[in-house]
């Protein structure tokens, strides 16, 4: 089918059938509540849709929903995501396995619709795994696949889709057989719910100490989340026959200038590295797909041959740099021959990081003589970059 | 009168209320009217206290301790959930503070208000931020002690009953702890509706109120009696009744044995007087008041 990432999303949402669906209209996730709606109206969603009042509400009716053992989903962005803050860290903590989506668009102020990934980026310590596709075929799959993992670990997942770059440009995708997915996907059924046969309490005051060894028992389903998501990645490719790993690499392997990315620059960087491939560049990419639990141990294998490793961040950590960059050097800080990482804030509020732009990052990480401090927002500058 | 000896209690003994507590007596009945087909949803407020510390629990229903401005979307979500499940027995009871209700969780309450969640909401209404020492509500009266309005409130107090009511609900109500049978009725006739109900009960706080704990049966029924805060019902926004008629007593007979209202000066006593009367006028001519013989 010829699809919008946005589309692609819900497809994958109404195959992994929840039961209840909570959500709130917000630009550039709007279409895909409009879709879920459409079915709804139709008769095919095979879930509750909640119109609720908020994204707070949202997130609210999906996490109690959960604690009685139904599947839920939501979607949301920018400022919708930011609302739900507060209850990203409750979900975690109950340990419901909710899906979201959040599709990446900037935060007022000032006010901007494009893609920025500072929305989900600000959820990092939320306790949420957090998925980041790059194409629309990536999102319907991701979505199914997050279930899978999510109902394995006890933790939420976030997929995270980019502001009209996947939300809205439409691509073919492949939409899988519902009866494939059903196999893939077994019936969510946790151990402990809100039952009327079995009464419990979910989430009372604790001691301080029972405080750290519930946070440490998260912190450990977190760890544990990493082979899950791989393995879950094996087995989904081997059923539907494709597969994108917690790092997306492209001609990395013998690359002594390795791109590290996310998202939709990604697939974008793999036309320009073809390009200076071909200009006998030897340069490459590794796409993180994964961000929470950050995968360590794998980002550091994958750069092991690298001789400079170019970071290019669509979002900011103001006072530090792109949050990816920030990642990745504490990941490779436990290296002996740390390669120099050079940091680039570029795409922020939706700017387009061309395949040019790409070429201009590689061609600045060969020639640069040190590693400035802080990020490099300006790449056309020579001035301002010391040539 | 029945003996309560026939009721089963949903509420364990052991729990963390303070001594004369109004709200958890109040908490207390709509349990026993509830029964054990039912799941609860707490947030913070000095329920929260009452459930109790992990591992311990006071609710022998299943209870979900949600977050501050959530009570009616968690429940809500609960109430699709089951309906999700096909099971259209178990009732969610969503259970509030003034604070979580009047001000923090309004937004969420009107939410599912206008979308008629199958949900029972009871606002325990302490009238202040009693969990977290004693800050002004927009629950709180005018002219009330808090210790963030120490000259007393400016503003009167919000009326939620009527706001709930103007969403056009099945079922919205005023109740006190201190009127147990009225308080039972009006919960076990809220299990009979589906869609929200909204039940708002005056839950009188020797702590926050200042008077003596053993007080609080005479606090509550004062506060009654005086027509300070009537007993009444309103189903789909239209059809009022008045479901306990007051003896009319003198309002200052109910004020000045609080310590809350003891700077109260005549004029101001006099211009509250006038206040209540006037709003017991209006309420009584929406309302069909019902026979004393019917509340039996």
């Amino acid at each position: 089918m010829f699809l919008s990432g946005n589309d692609a999303a819900a497809y994958g949402a109404r195959l992994a059938r929840p039961q209840v669906i909570a959500a709130y209209p917000i630009t550039p996730q709007s279409p895909i509540y409009e879709r879920l709606s459409a079915w709804d109206g139709e008769g095919s969603l095979g879930a509750i849709m909640m119109r609720v009042e908020s994204e707070h509400s949202a997130m609210a009716a999906c996490i109690s929903a959960s604690l009685t053992g139904v599947r839920t989903f939501t979607a949301t962005a920018s400022q919708g995501i930011a609302l739900m803050h507060e209850l990203l860290h409750y979900a975690s903590g109950m340990r419901v396995p909710i899906v979201l989506v959040n599709v990446n668009r900037s935060l007022a102020a000032p006010w901007s619709f494009w893609s920025d990934q500072t929305d989900s980026l600000s959820q990092r310590d939320t306790g949420w795994l957090q998925l980041y596709v790059a194409d629309n075929q990536e999102a319907l799959d991701t979505v199914i696949q997050a279930y899978r993992i999510s109902e394995t670990v006890l933790l939420p997942t976030m997929v995270v889709l980019e502001g009209f770059y996947t939300s809205h440009f439409m691509e073919p995708v492949e939409v899988p057989e519902q009866e494939s997915v059903d196999e893939f996907l077994p019936a969510f059924k946790p151990a402990f719910t809100l039952d009327t046969h079995q009464p419990a309490t979910f989430c009372q005051t604790v001691t301080q100490r029972q405080y750290a060894e519930f946070k440490i028992a998260r912190q450990s389903a977190m760890i544990d989340a990493l082979e899950v998501v791989e393995a879950v990645d094996r087995e989904y490719g081997e059923r539907f026959g494709r597969e994108y790993g917690v790092l997306n690499c492209y001609r990395h392997d013998d690359a002594e200038i390795v791109l590290v990315t996310a998202g939709t620059i990604g697939s974008t960087a793999k036309e320009a590295i073809d390009e200076l491939r071909e200009g006998g560049k030897k340069v490459g990419l590794v796409r993180i797909r994964l961000f929470r639990p950050f995968p360590k141990a794998r980002v550091v294998e994958s750069l092991k041959h690298a001789k400079r490793v170019a970071v290019i961040d669509r979002n900011l950590s103001p006072g530090q740099e792109g949050v990816f960059s920030e990642e990745l050097k504490s990941a490779l800080y436990s290296r002996v021959d740390n390669a120099p990482v050079f940091s680039f804030v570029l795409g922020l509020g939706g700017t387009n990081v061309s395949t040019s732009c790409i070429r201009r990052v590689f061609e600045l990480t060969e020639k640069m003589q040190n590693v400035p401090v802080n990020p490099i927002f300006d790449i056309e500058n020579d001035d301002a970059l010391g040539f | 009168m029945r003996s309560d000896s026939d009721r089963k209690e949903n509420l364990f003994p052991g729990h963390m209320a303070c001594a004369g507590c109004g709200e958890v007596l109040g908490l207390k009945l709509v349990l026993q009217a509830i029964g054990e087909d039912a799941i609860g949803v707490v947030v913070p407020s000095c329920l929260g206290i009452i459930l109790g510390p992990f591992p311990n629990a006071s609710f022998k229903i299943p209870t979900f301790h949600a977050a501050f401005e959530t009570a009616a979307s968690s429940a809500a979500g609960i109430s699709n959930a089951l309906l999700a499940k096909g099971d259209e027995k178990t009732v969610v009871l969503a259970l509030a503070g003034d604070g979580g209700t009047t001000d923090i969780g309004f937004q969420a309450l009107s939410g599912a208000a206008d979308r008629n969640e199958n949900i029972i909401y009871c606002c325990f209404d302490n009238e202040a931020y009693m969990n977290t020492g004693i800050q002004v509500s927009a629950s709180t009266p005018q002219h009330a002690w808090t210790a963030t309005t120490p000259l007393g409130k400016p503003r009167k107090k919000k009326n939620m009953v009527e706001l709930m009511a103007v969403h056009g609900i099945p079922y919205a109500a005023s109740a006190c702890s201190c009127f147990p049978d009225d308080l039972r009725r009006k919960i076990v006739e809220a299990k009979g509706i589906r869609g929200t109900k909204y039940i708002h009960i005056l839950s009188p706080c020797p702590s926050g109120w200042k008077y003596p704990e053993k007080l609080t049966p005479n606090i509550g029924r004062l506060a009654v009696e005086t027509n300070w805060f009537p007993l009444y019902e309103v189903r789909h926004g239209r059809e009022y009744r008045i479901t306990h008629q007051s003896k009319g007593l003198p309002v200052e007979d109910y004020l000045l044995q609080q310590g809350r209202f003891q700077h109260l000066r005549k004029e101001d006593l006099l211009a509250i007087n006038d206040r209540v009367g006037r709003e017991w006028e209006e309420l009584k001519r929406k309302t069909v008041t019902i026979q004393s013989d019917e509340l039996s």
